[in-house]
């Protein structure tokens, strides 16, 4: 199992993700993530997608996806030309005791802590999904009472374009 | 000109030239129906028993003339009724426009009284589909779906339209209608398949329904021809081929000739043209074509690598594919490959006539001999689809219609009513159908009586569910659950009550004698066909098999 990450542009109409859900759900296609929003361009929205499984059945996904009315364009991001990015937010049981190991922890990975009280903490991270993972890991040793990502939002590096002009 | 909604759908309809509707009337749809009462003498509006009847019908119609069927349903339970008839087109890629009524936009989302959302319901069997919002978007969105139906591979689109949409009111001018352009593409591996081709010593061609929709019969033969090529088909492309050709090997797949399964083990060279491997023909996908190179011609990309992994391919119209491979490929002969087939059909499965009983071959061919070849040939979904398939003579292209893809039992009576309105008068219309499929929608004879549509039904009457209960026969130990239903049904009695002529038959002649006089009649007709229970489709090879699994008895 291989993790893919796809970009699709579609025009802004309602009910076009869940079109495009249906379809993955229809044909069985693995769906570890969708983040979707309007773009520069009102008309335009672009839905990034985070896939898991072998490379034919993620062909056939973006073939599929292709064929629906509203699809501008689906391509496959490479992990070395794209920005990807997710945003968390973990709320973790902290109190005297563990508060300055927690603030440590955040200090390293850059994350941001934008709540706390008494007993607990909520930490956000922007980051590479790989990097979360690894927040996340090391946070394992304490209670981690609810948490929230965004799943992956992506743009390819440099001037290449695929809103349509 | 200032028009309300509803009369913007008739003239949208009148610019695309359609002058035929299938449908039901309801409540969302009053206004649109009153519209098409003022535009009777431009637009036929035919009422059906039941909206699947309609929508049926919408695509029979559209499968014996090319054109895009057209069907109106209202909101709630009439949108619900079409949906397997929109499906059964969705899953054969027949064009066609479904327009629903809805409750008034403000009453939308609110479980108003016959409100469904048809829009999710349908996501997943039209090629797309529209809840149209506002008055604006009204013309340009029906224009858009009849583009939509037709262009590249074909396929349903549903308008669901808001009673109010249907009411308001707005500036209306005439378009021109979009016409799909066959255009001309360019293949950069075309050289590569026509040396795969030429340098083939076992090459098979496997085609379907694509080739069908694309007109690309006549280059397909002269391909067959000028290569020498032995080819198979499937049941979306029956009858496309002359019947007593060498080449012609004849259906392939579950319930295909032994030949024709033999040679797609043995071929070096596949080239499989308008059709998607389905797991009725390449019952195990990894097995099949092991020892070829397979060529898949398609005009969908999304079909290639789909179920059989193939060589190459090109994507594209077929008939144009073809066109430019043609020149390519070299003139040969494949003589030993081809006495092969002639040793292999030898083997194939010939069922023995009978002078005393009724059997499904001998039916279908004695159907075939006096309704003749310009005859249209519509079947519902079981045996007796598969003995149509199987012994059905030479006819014209195009002119054996069946629910294929989603095997849509109670399809034939609707499409069948469909395909002749469209045709007019001229050639014949035979709806071959099982007591099964019959029963589930016979209820359309009325609408056949009520508009004199001289629709002949054969009713091959074994008084089973006779492809489930082979089945169970083969896989479940003769446990015949629910298939043996103890029916009672007069159809020579049936037929009369709906003002329809009714015939009983158990001997050959006596059918050759009520065909005599279903062919002069200017309405429906019934001939109940006895035959065996016990009758089986054969040869069959098993879901997931090969040809080693293949059963002749």
């Amino acid at each position: 199992m291989q993790r893919y990450y796809l970009s699709a542009i579609v025009e802004n109409h309602e009910g076009v993700l869940a079109r495009i859900s249906s379809l993955f759900t229809q044909r069985g296609f693995n769906i570890e993530s969708i983040t979707a929003s309007e773009t520069s361009i009102k008309e335009i929205t672009r839905i990034t997608i985070t896939t898991a499984g072998d490379k034919e059945s993620m062909i056939q996904m973006m073939k599929q996806t292709q064929k629906l009315e509203e699809i501008k364009a689906v391509f496959l991001l490479k992990a070395t030309n794209s920005l990807m990015r997710e945003l968390l937010l973990v709320k973790v049981a902290a109190d005297e005791s563990n508060r300055s190991h927690l603030r440590e922890i955040c200090e390293i990975y850059k994350a941001k802590i934008i709540d706390l009280s008494l007993e607990s903490m909520v930490m956000e991270l922007t980051g590479e999904p790989d990097k979360v993972d690894a927040f996340l890991n090391v946070l394992t040793p304490y209670q981690i009472v609810e948490m929230c990502r965004s799943g992956v939002t992506a743009l390819e590096r440099g001037p290449r374009t695929y809103v349509l002009q | 000109m200032l028009l309300t909604g509803a009369q913007i759908i008739a003239e949208v309809l009148l610019e695309q030239e359609v002058d035929t509707v299938f449908g039901y009337p309801g409540g969302s749809v009053l206004n649109i129906y009153d519209a098409l009462y003022d535009y009777r003498d431009k637009i036929h509006h035919y009422m059906t028993a039941h909206e699947q009847g309609a929508a049926h019908a919408a695509d029979g119609y559209a499968r014996a003339t090319g054109r895009t069927g057209v069907v109106i349903a209202t909101s709630g339970p009439g949108a619900t009724n079409i949906v397997t008839g929109v499906a059964t087109a969705y899953m054969d890629s027949v064009p066609m426009v479904a327009i629903t009524g809805n409750v008034n936009t403000e009453q939308i989302g609110k479980d108003s009284f016959q409100e469904v959302f048809i829009g999710g319901i349908t996501m997943s069997v039209t090629k797309h589909n529209y809840v149209v919002r506002r008055i604006e978007d009204l013309a340009p969105t029906l224009r858009r779906a009849f583009a939509i139906a037709q262009e590249g591979r074909k396929g349903p689109v549903l308008v669901d339209i808001p009673k109010n949409i249907t009411a308001a009111r707005l500036e209306f001018a005439r378009e021109e209608p979009i016409r799909p352009v066959s255009e001309s593409r360019v293949y950069p591996n075309l050289n590569e398949v026509a040396e795969l081709i030429n340098k083939a010593r076992r090459p098979m061609i496997y085609f379907g329904g694509g080739v069908r929709l694309s007109g690309a019969g006549a280059k397909l033969r002269e391909l067959i021809e000028k290569a020498d090529i032995p080819a198979a088909y499937t049941i979306m492309a029956a009858g496309i081929l002359g019947y007593e050709d060498r080449n012609n090997l004849g259906l392939l797949g579950m319930h295909g000739c032994l030949t024709a399964n033999r040679a797609a083990s043995e071929a070096d060279v596949i080239l499989a043209i308008g059709t998607r491997f389905s797991d009725r023909v390449a019952l195990n996908p990894k097995e099949f074509g092991a020892q070829a190179r397979i060529v898949h011609i398609d005009i969908d990309a999304s079909e290639v690598n789909k179920n059989v992994k193939v060589n190459e391919c090109l994507i594209g119209d077929a008939r144009d594919i073809l066109t430019q491979l043609l020149p390519l490929v070299r003139e040969t002969k494949h003589e030993e490959w081809m006495q092969k087939m002639d040793e292999w059909r030898k083997e194939d499965y010939r069922p023995e006539d009978s002078e005393e009983k009724l059997l499904p071959h001998q039916i279908i061919r004695l159907l075939c001999d006096m309704a003749g070849e310009d005859a249209y040939y519509v079947t519902d979904v079981g045996q007796h689809q598969m003995w149509t398939a199987q012994y059905l003579k030479r006819i014209a292209p195009g002119h054996f219609l069946t629910s294929g893809g989603l095997g849509t039992m109670g399809y034939g009576y609707g499409a069948a009513i469909g395909a002749k309105i469209g045709i007019g008068n001229g050639q014949p219309v035979l709806h071959i159908t099982g007591d099964g499929s019959f029963h589930m929608n016979l209820n359309e004879a009325c609408t056949a009586v009520s508009y004199d549509v001289p629709i002949i039904t054969v009713i091959l009457n074994n008084a089973v569910l006779g492809m489930v209960r082979q089945w169970q026969t083969v896989f479940y130990q003769g446990h015949y659950s629910s298939t043996e239903p103890e029916r009672r049904t007069d159809y020579v009695k049936v037929a009369e009550g709906f003002g329809a002529r009714g015939y009983h038959c158990e001997t050959l002649e006596e059918l050759k004698a009520a065909m005599r006089e279903a062919l002069k009649q200017t309405g429906p007709v019934w001939i109940e066909c006895v035959i065996d229970r016990e009758e089986k489709v054969l040869p069959m090879i098993p879901a997931g098999g090969t040809i080693d699994d293949i059963m002749l008895d």
